[in-house]
């Protein structure tokens, strides 16, 4: 059957397994929006009111489902509003896969009107983008394309589309079968070598731990690590984006490490004598001074992608495989171990992390971004979906809300986008409809984004949305504090009235100033089926404890000092 | 010529997808990575759909492995090599247009050209065009020869290596245009097998 460029992108979508796409028209792209039309009912197009709104729904939808997740938008300017939300899912490995209508092909290259070079601005934050310069190349283009989002290290992928490839005809057959990349083969499984050398180091340590990131998940390895990490006795500590890996109330998980991690963690990483960094890439933000960085471990590295092995922390054992195939293979050769010394050791700094907790200090007339994440984590059961922003509620959020089940945090780690978590926690909803969701912002990172609170309203998005309002960009404020002696330059905010402008969208909402009003709005917020703002104000100048300085040495942090230590 | 700046070069050699754009990808990934390319030659194989080149990058050997992952993890490159590690031969080849308009710069070129297997390809009244080939040392030691006698043009192709013996660097990758075949109704389609 003869089909329409812009057709055949919509039969690849559903070919793909595609129900929802977050986008905005324009010019070059309108042939494939009225292909849209045709499709309504099988795919839903959602409208977003900035196409980076469109790129991080993308991405949140794919980070909740672990599918990918698609964006489309114009030339020109609707494509180069995508480029943050790809670099933001290019550094968190997050498969999507964006489609942008490119200017007619005689006029490429002419500085036509809307005319960007597209595939060149995304050429280093994509995992790979393709121009489609014949409508017979597209179908497998397309095909191509999410093939290499989803396998692998997943990552975006942008598909350039000129608009007479969108309007020209050719006969529809969607490639049946694998994709033949000649260059493109991620590592699969170890070698018996691998293998036998990552059990000898298990075997041999006497204080080892687990780091488990992102990549677990991806994998879909997390009953596997579990089982590593109970048969060998491991205490498993929890990168940003690994959180979710492991249930946190496991009793050998101590939390998360870096720069902002647990105490404990950051100081048994330093103890410890063998490292076992499952799916993560030893992120600056992690490791602090590379120079100090766990000097007394062996360590043994399992990614999918090669060329992490042995970029920022020089391993024993580097193995470039599926996480998940490789536990296979070494977990029916692992004995049981015990580490009983090590483990009291690393209870006894959690002990001291407890007591310095600022949940246990009393802190009458002020409102603490801590208190408030907490009492959500209380209030949801622990089991809600939460999408943050950028800054020290991300931190406090990953310190204070515990998760249990994987892909329930969803956060930019990487490249730390302001304005991501609530366009993302809108996709997310998308992914998972039935699962409760939070965005939980700061004033700042939300100011970027909240034009999508009309999005959320057309399409009714039951979307919790609590902005944590300090009237400050917090986290930088803290470096000020610390590294800048106070000298608090642009980073105190006057902010719009949040409960007036959530009125003017027609979004439900609260103000809570006080702890003892948190209760009532949560249970306001989850009873409503739409989008509703719940603005917290609190304390202006709250600090995130623990501290590691960028570039310090890891063991080295800046500590909350305990009750009556101050 | 000092050994010293050719034990921080790295020769890697990669085969790539003849496609638009690939050349870009792979000076982007360097130039990201801040590896510093010395030398980039590109051609056609005895495939029309492989191209390969050869990169010699300012690094030392330690980067290697590094520089190899990289390059493998885009999408367009089939294949890598780094030569250092094994017996190769390795060619530049330069042209140099130099000063020939009296007696005694005559003399002279002639007398180096005689030496060492260099070519005056190109004579005018006034200056000449020599073609040397060899590898990049001893083109450079040619170069100092010829270079009082008054260089004044001069351009090298860069480095082309390629391993020696039966350890043969190809790809039994085909790539036959069956998308635009499969799009008139035939059962192959593109590079889905």
């Amino acid at each position: 059957m003869k089909l329409k460029g812009s057709d055949i992108i919509m039969e690849c979508l559903l070919k793909e397994g595609v129900h929802v796409m977050f986008g905005y028209p324009g010019g070059a792209i309108l042939p494939t929006y009225d292909a849209i039309a045709r499709y309504e009912g099988r795919i839903h197009h959602v409208l977003v009111r900035h196409e980076q709104g469109a790129s991080h729904m993308a991405d949140g939808y794919a980070r909740a489902t672990g599918e990918v997740g698609v964006c489309i938008a114009t030339s020109g300017p609707g494509a180069t509003n995508l480029v943050t939300g790809l670099a933001t899912a290019m550094m968190d490995s997050s498969p999507i896969v964006a489609i942008t209508g490119q200017v007619p092909i005689p006029a490429i290259g002419s500085d036509a009107f809307q005319e960007t070079d597209v595939t060149g601005v995304t050429l280093p934050i994509t995992k790979h983008n393709y121009l489609v310069t014949d409508v017979r190349d597209l179908a497998y283009t397309m095909k191509e394309a999410f093939h290499i989002a989803r396998t692998g290290r997943p990552g975006p992928v942008l598909v350039d589309v000129p608009k007479d490839v969108q309007t020209a005809e050719t006969e529809f057959i969607y490639p049946e079968g694998d994709v033949a990349l000649p260059g493109y083969d991620p590592p699969w499984s170890a070698n018996d070598k691998e293998i036998d050398d990552a059990l000898r180091l298990i075997d041999e340590a006497e204080r080892p731990i687990i780091l488990a990131g992102h990549g677990i998940m991806m994998s879909g390895a997390m009953q596997e690590v579990r089982e590593l990490a109970e048969r060998a006795q491991i205490p498993v500590s929890l990168t940003l984006l690994g959180k979710g890996a492991m249930p946190e109330d496991h009793p050998l998980v101590i939390g998360m490490m870096g720069m902002h991690g647990e105490a404990s963690s950051n100081l048994a990483i330093q103890e410890a004598d063998l490292l076992l960094a499952l799916g993560m890439r030893f992120d600056d933000r992690v490791t602090g001074n590379l120079q100090t960085y766990a000097k007394k471990a062996r360590k043994i590295h399992i990614d999918i992608d090669r060329s992490e092995i042995n970029k920022n922390v020089k391993v024993e054992v580097g193995i470039a495989g599926d996480l998940k195939t490789v536990l296979t293979q070494l977990l029916p050769k692992l004995g049981q171990k015990s580490h009983p010394h090590w483990i009291r050791r690393i209870r006894d700094w959690l002990e001291d992390s407890s007591e310095r907790d600022i949940l246990n200090y009393e802190t009458p007339g002020i409102l603490l971004t801590a208190q408030v994440i907490n009492d959500i984590w209380k209030l949801t059961g622990g089991d809600a979906i939460t999408v943050t922003d950028v800054g020290q509620h991300q931190m406090l959020e990953a310190q204070y809300y515990p998760h249990q089940r994987p892909a329930t945090l969803l956060t930019s780690g990487g490249l730390g986008t302001m304005g991501f978590g609530f366009p993302a926690a809108i996709g997310a909803k998308f992914g998972k409809p039935e699962e409760e969701i939070w965005a939980i912002v700061g004033d700042g990172g939300f100011q970027m984004t909240l034009c999508e609170m009309a999005t959320a309203v057309q399409e009714n998005v039951n979307v919790n949305i609590a902005i944590i309002n300090n009237h400050f960009l917090g986290m930088v404020r803290q470096w000020q504090e610390l590294f800048f002696e106070k000298r608090y330059e642009a980073t105190p905010m006057v902010n719009p009235d949040f409960c007036k402008l959530a009125d003017a969208y027609g979004i439900p909402n609260r103000l809570v100033t006080k702890r003892d009003e948190i209760e009532d709005a949560v249970n306001f917020a989850r009873s409503i089926d739409g989008p509703v703002l719940i603005e917290f104000v609190v304390e202006k100048e709250e600090m995130v404890y623990p501290m590691v300085p960028a570039g310090a040495d890891l063991h080295d942090m800046k500590r909350r000092p305990k009750p009556g230590e101050a | 010529m000092s050994n010293e700046a050719v034990d921080t070069k790295i020769t890697v050699v990669a085969l790539v997808e003849n496609e638009p754009g690939v050349l870009n990808r792979i000076a982007s990934m360097f130039r990201r990575r801040a590896f510093n390319i010395d030398s980039l030659t590109v051609g056609r194989t005895h495939k029309p759909h492989i191209s390969r080149m050869t990169i010699r990058v300012d690094a030392g050997p330690e980067y290697a492995r590094k520089i190899a992952n990289n390059l493998l993890k885009l999408v367009n490159v089939i294949d890598v090599r780094i030569l250092d590690n094994e017996p190769h031969i390795e060619r530049d080849l330069a042209l140099i247009k130099v000063r020939n308009d009296d007696t005694e710069s005559r003399n002279t070129i002639t007398e180096i050209c005689d030496r060492y297997p260099a070519r005056i390809v190109d004579v005018g009244p006034k200056v000449a065009i020599i073609e040397m080939v060899g590898t990049e040392k001893f083109l450079e030691e040619f170069i100092e020869e010829v270079r009082p006698t008054g260089i004044v043009e001069m351009i090298r192709t860069g480095v082309v290596s390629m391993g020696r013996g039966t350890r043969i660097h190809d790809t039994d990758y085909q790539r036959p245009d069956l998308s635009r075949a499969g799009a008139e109704g035939a059962n192959g389609n593109g590079r889905i097998v």
